[in-house]
């Protein structure tokens, strides 16, 4: 069965932590980085990546369009 | 096994950011909603390929600078006085998309003559009214729009009945007036408010499209600073008190 995977990359500079991506992320991938960018704040990365489906609802919610998101079919 | 740099190549990509808007980083608070009300306007823009004929006016207040992180002709207006200034625009370029991006202690407050007026008189523009309740760029002070009870710096016991009245509900007001074709009152809080928002944007542009009078469409919004709150609890807070009061969805066309 053909299934879904996506992927997001996260500008990191520009990304200023707010944590509505985590929060709206339906499938759990996201989380907040221990580290800080430039500015000092902790960013959003994909802590499980496995479990990205592409749906695009953190890049919806994004306050700074700092998301961009891929998807692809996969098998 | 697909790894992620599988995923990520540009054939796959199915969201990134709009060439509308600016690569400046916008200037406003974690988790703010403005960013949110920019990206779907500039996006509407550029899908209905309106770029070259679209004239945005920017209020005072936080979004201020709008003009800044929208890529498409800008001009400033005096506080409140955005619907003027577009009302003078589409007028001498009738042919032009003109929009008001304005927030609650703008449009609500010392613009309020202007933009009844401006409904009145059916100008053929879009009016974008964010309302957060509360005066975010100058210091969280009260605004018109404050709910009863809600704390803000210069209502620090909570916005009194008593002394300081009822909130004020504008787009119930202008929906009354037949020079308005399309009033709503929208969200950015969620996924599926974002993409209902677009929606009702897209349909705002139409209707300037075919002359049909004022669009009016309020976007309830967050500040998550002035509320003193995290962006999370800001927004949980907004559906719990503000929809409440300022309920969502179509109010006319």
């Amino acid at each position: 069965m053909a299934k879904i995977r996506g992927a997001v990359v996260v500008d990191v500079e520009r990304c200023k932590g707010c944590v509505i991506c985590v929060n709206a992320c339906p499938t759990n991938v996201l989380n907040m980085s221990k580290e800080v960018n430039g500015k000092g704040y902790s960013y959003s990365f994909m802590e499980n990546p496995e479990a990205c489906t592409g749906c695009m609802s953190c890049s919806m919610v994004c306050p700074d369009v700092v998301i961009t998101v891929y998807r692809m079919k996969v098998g | 096994m697909v790894t992620i740099e599988d995923i990520i190549k540009e054939e796959n990509k199915v969201f990134s950011k709009t060439k509308l808007l600016t690569d400046k980083t916008f200037s406003y608070c974690p988790g703010c909603g403005h960013g949110v009300a920019h990206r779907i306007i500039m996006e509407v823009v550029e899908e209905m390929g309106i770029v070259e004929q679209t004239i945005g006016v920017a209020p005072v207040g936080c979004s201020v600078l709008a003009y800044d992180f929208m890529d498409v002709d800008m001009q400033q207006a005096a506080h409140g006085r955005a619907p003027a200034v577009a009302t003078g625009i589409s007028r001498v370029f009738p042919d032009k998309y003109v929009f008001t991006y304005q927030g609650d202690g703008d449009l609500a407050a010392i613009g309020t003559a202007e933009t009844i007026h401006a409904c009145s008189r059916a100008e053929n523009i879009v009016i974008f009214f964010i309302n957060n309740g509360i005066y975010g760029m100058t210091g969280g002070q009260m605004a018109p729009t404050t709910l009863i009870g809600m704390k803000t710096s210069t209502s620090p016991h909570g916005r009194d009945l008593y002394n300081m009245g009822f909130p004020i509900k504008i787009t119930e007001m202008v929906a009354q007036l037949d020079g308005v074709q399309y009033v709503t009152r929208q969200a950015v809080h969620t996924p599926a408010a974002v993409r209902k928002t677009k929606k009702a944007v897209k349909k705002a542009f139409e209707n300037v499209k075919n002359r049909k009078g004022v669009s009016f469409i309020e976007i309830v919004s967050n500040c998550n600073s002035g509320w003193k709150m995290t962006p999370v609890k800001s927004n949980e807070w907004m559906e719990e008190n503000m929809f409440p009061v300022y309920p969502l969805g179509d109010i006319k066309g």
